[in-house]
């Protein structure tokens, strides 16, 4: 299974990858994870690739290859889109961050974001249901608990590799975040 | 046990296990998280230096004194670190010397895209390089081997891809290795010229040495399956050849210079076409030339730019072009963070109209719009140099050219670009952005703000009397968050005689791990746009005029003080 994790630096992006990186440890599977560090965790645009399986070397994803696209921002779904393979699933949370070339005034944000996705593309509030949950932080737990259930894997499993990966004084909140996500 | 590491962090674990006793680096994307994770380890003597060329000597003196030791920079440091690495593979060792090199193909966060392995034959140092992160931790305990059975330097070379990526690794023990007794020797550590003479002897026989044991030795192996198409490669690229190619035989590469000559000589003529595949320059197709394998290609089917893929591979040899349409959408470049202290000092620069020779650093980014400050980025250090040659240009420049560099950045190189500037009349002045740490590279304590690796209290190299004792006349310290002074202080720097430092000082605001309740616009805003040309992230603007984002804002307070109309508030007064 080829995830691609996508968003703006500083949303917790690299968590994600990490949670699902974990959660193929703990159920015996390969897993490769591909991050980006430096430059563009401030503020810019930043993938991440998970890949879990038996015989994998790369640890990228390439274009048409992702089986579904997890994007914590809406632009940004629209940036990596061309990565999903044709029956791929893409998640993307319905926020939307300006970017500089939009603050600026030099282009605009597109309105017609939902009609250029891919057909197969959902739309969760991430951010509304982690404010819900008690922080805008835990968007990333809302769309981790939405992947669980899209993609039919153990809540369980999920949720203990989530616990695994965060300080104990978050969990809770993340606790909720993923369940609103879950049963989103 | 297997765990999922990091190559940066399985390296720091293969050097852990062998037995390191001394880790020394100076940050730098992406080989900075090898030093952090061997920082945790207690057996380890680690530390940040001041700059790469300082580690690499540190790094000698404990190999030579019999301590096995590892240094890590990124392709760039290698440059900084190179006077010392062309003489210690003259000296050799005593215990295994290590260094750590991070290329970044495709450039996702430096300046360049040079390639190693070109500096490393130039210095007669032999390089292994790892594909993924169980190679990363072998690889490093290798090198150790190596480098004490050749008494040889050696470069453990990954790319931003391999010490980027998390794959399984199988975690052992350390192995303790004692640390060998220091025997002095004249004839093998001095490098004047008698001495040199008689070492450049060792180096070339090292060399041949090592070029034929390298056919060997296992980390280089041939994969033989169709002998239609034979491909060469080495690190990263071997993953994607393995993907795109799967039919293909494979003559993977651990030691990537010097190379086995024999080996491949006999993989090129058992296959039909041959094809070396290698990111960045075409050093291993050049040497096979150089050595008589003329029947490969390389360049000619691939490129010099950018980190390869799967999808490149399979479309220059197999010609399979995957099709995909990428939408044409607003880029996303990095920003300053919403109350970076850096944002004021290029406010003002710009509003002034003042030409900025800058450096490296988080506040690059004050090249980008709306701040647009920066005309000039080169490498670390550079931006002092740089305005002191303008001044020669054209004295004129002196009254509106500034310098800005970072606390990390002055010290790793910019100390002797003031006394380039004292030592020769020059009227520059010098902004130096001093945010408390090594921003860029995920915020590393410095020598100026007076914590170790460790985070333990150390002696804090202070900026201002530094300035002061190398014989700046006029220095300053501004608070950016001040912006009437920032502007009053760069204005009177600029027209005073001899060279001037401005330190604008103010922790970044990463740093500052506080609760903000942010700023909000009231209806007072005129839809003026004033405030827009911060380049505040947190702040938007649309036909009811701007609006602040209050989960990104951090209080700084700068939008509300160039805001003319009183329009901007603090939440809860
Ligand atoms: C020779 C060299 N070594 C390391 C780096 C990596 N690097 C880029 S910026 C930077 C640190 C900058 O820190 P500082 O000057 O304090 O500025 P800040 O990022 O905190 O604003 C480093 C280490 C480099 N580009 N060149
Ligand atoms: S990390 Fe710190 S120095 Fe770098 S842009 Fe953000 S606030 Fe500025
Ligand atoms: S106070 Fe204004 S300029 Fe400062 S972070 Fe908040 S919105 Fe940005």
């Amino acid at each position: 299974m080829d995830i691609l994790i996508t968003g703006v630096g500083g949303q917790g992006t690299l968590l994600a990858s990490r949670v699902l990186g974990k959660y193929a440890l703990d159920n015996n599977l390969d897993c490769k994870l591909s991050e980006v560090h430096g430059m563009s965790q401030r503020g810019g645009s930043v993938i991440t690739f998970v890949r879990i399986g038996d015989n994998i070397a790369s640890p990228l994803i390439e274009e048409g290859g992702a089986d579904i696209i997890l994007a914590f921002e809406k632009l940004e779904a629209l940036r990596y889109a061309h990565y999903l393979k044709k029956d791929g699933f893409l998640l993307y949370s319905s926020q939307e961050i300006m970017p500089m070339p939009v603050v600026t005034g030099a282009c605009a944000y597109p309105t017609d974001i939902e009609e250029r996705l891919p057909k197969n593309s959902k739309a969760i509030d991430a951010l509304a249901l982690a404010e819900q949950a008690g922080s805008a932080k835990a968007a990333n737990s809302v769309i981790l608990g939405a992947f669980t259930k899209i993609m039919n894997l153990s809540y369980d499993k999920m949720k203990a590799a989530l616990m695994g990966s965060i300080p104990q004084k978050l969990a809770d909140i993340n606790d909720k975040a993923f369940d609103l996500g879950y049963n989103f | 046990m297997k765990k999922m590491l990091l190559g940066d962090f399985a390296i720091a674990r293969g050097a852990y296990e062998a037995g390191v006793h001394v880790a020394t680096a100076y940050p730098g994307t992406p080989s900075t998280e090898i030093t952090e994770e061997l920082s945790r380890y207690p057996e380890v003597n680690s530390e940040w230096a001041p700059n790469e060329k300082v580690a690499m000597e540190v790094a000698i003196g404990s190999s030579l004194h019999g301590a096995r030791t590892i240094v890590g920079m990124k392709h760039v440091g290698l440059n900084v670190a190179a006077d010392p690495l062309f003489t210690v593979a003259y000296t050799g060792v005593n215990a295994g010397l290590v260094v750590c090199v991070a290329d970044d193909p495709s450039m996702f966060s430096s300046q360049n895209e040079q390639d190693t392995r070109l500096i490393a034959r130039a210095a007669n140092v032999p390089v292994i390089e790892p594909s993924n992160s169980q190679e990363c931790k072998d690889f490093a305990a290798l090198a150790f081997e190596i480098s004490e059975k050749y008494d040889t330097p050696v470069i453990l070379r990954v790319t931003t891809r391999v010490a980027h990526s998390q794959s399984l690794v199988e975690i052992g023990e350390r192995k303790e290795v004692a640390v060998k007794p220091y025997v002095k020797d004249i004839a093998k550590y001095v490098m004047m010229p008698a001495n040199a003479k008689k070492r450049h002897i060792v180096v070339e026989e090292r060399l041949k040495k090592l070029t034929a044991d390298s056919n060997t030795f296992d980390i280089n192996r041939v994969e033989m399956k169709d002998t239609e198409l034979g491909i060469i490669c080495a690190g990263g690229v071997y993953n994607y050849v393995k993907e795109a190619l799967p039919n293909a035989s494979v003559l993977k590469l651990g030691m990537v210079y010097p190379l086995p000559y024999d080996m491949i000589k006999k993989f090129v003529a058992g296959v039909k076409r041959c094809i070396v595949i290698e990111e960045l320059e075409g050093h291993i197709e050049g040497l096979l030339k150089a050595n008589g394998i003329a029947n490969v290609e390389g360049k000619n089917v691939f490129g010099i730019q950018g980190e390869f893929s799967v999808n490149l591979i399979k479309e220059k040899i197999l010609g399979q072009k995957t099709e995909y349409t990428v939408a044409d959408i607003p880029a996303r470049p990095p920003v300053l963070c919403a109350g970076c202290p850096h944002r004021s000092v290029f406010y003002t620069l710009n509003k002034l109209k003042v030409s900025v020779m800058g450096d490296i650093g988080c506040y690059t980014l004050g090249a980008v719009p709306p701040l647009c400050a920066i005309e000039a980025t080169v490498c670390m250090g550079a931006s002092i140099g740089m305005a002191v040659g303008a001044e020669k240009a054209d004295p004129a420049f002196a009254r509106n050219t500034v310098a800005v560099i970072g606390d990390s950045t002055f010290i790793h190189s910019g100390l002797t670009g003031i006394v380039e500037a004292v030592y020769n009349h020059s009227n520059v002045t010098v902004i130096i952005l001093d945010n408390r740490t090594t921003g860029m590279t995920g915020h590393q304590n410095n020598p100026a703000n007076g914590k170790d690796i460790h985070n333990n209290p150390t002696y804090e190299v202070d900026l201002e009397k530094v300035c002061l004792s190398l014989g700046v006349p006029s220095v300053s310290v501004v608070d950016p968050y001040d912006l009437v002074a920032m502007e009053k202080t760069i204005k009177e720097e600029l027209s005073k005689d001899g060279v001037s430092v401005i330190i604008s000082k103010r922790p970044c605001v990463l740093l500052t791990k506080a609760l903000y309740k942010g700023f909000l616009v009231t209806d007072k805003c005129k839809k003026c746009r004033a405030c827009m040309k911060l380049g505040c992230p947190a702040i938007s603007f649309s036909e009811n005029g701007a609006k602040i984002d209050t989960s990104l804002c951090t209080e700084c307070g700068l939008c509300q003080k160039v805001c003319k109309f009183g329009a901007i508030e603090k939440i809860g007064g």
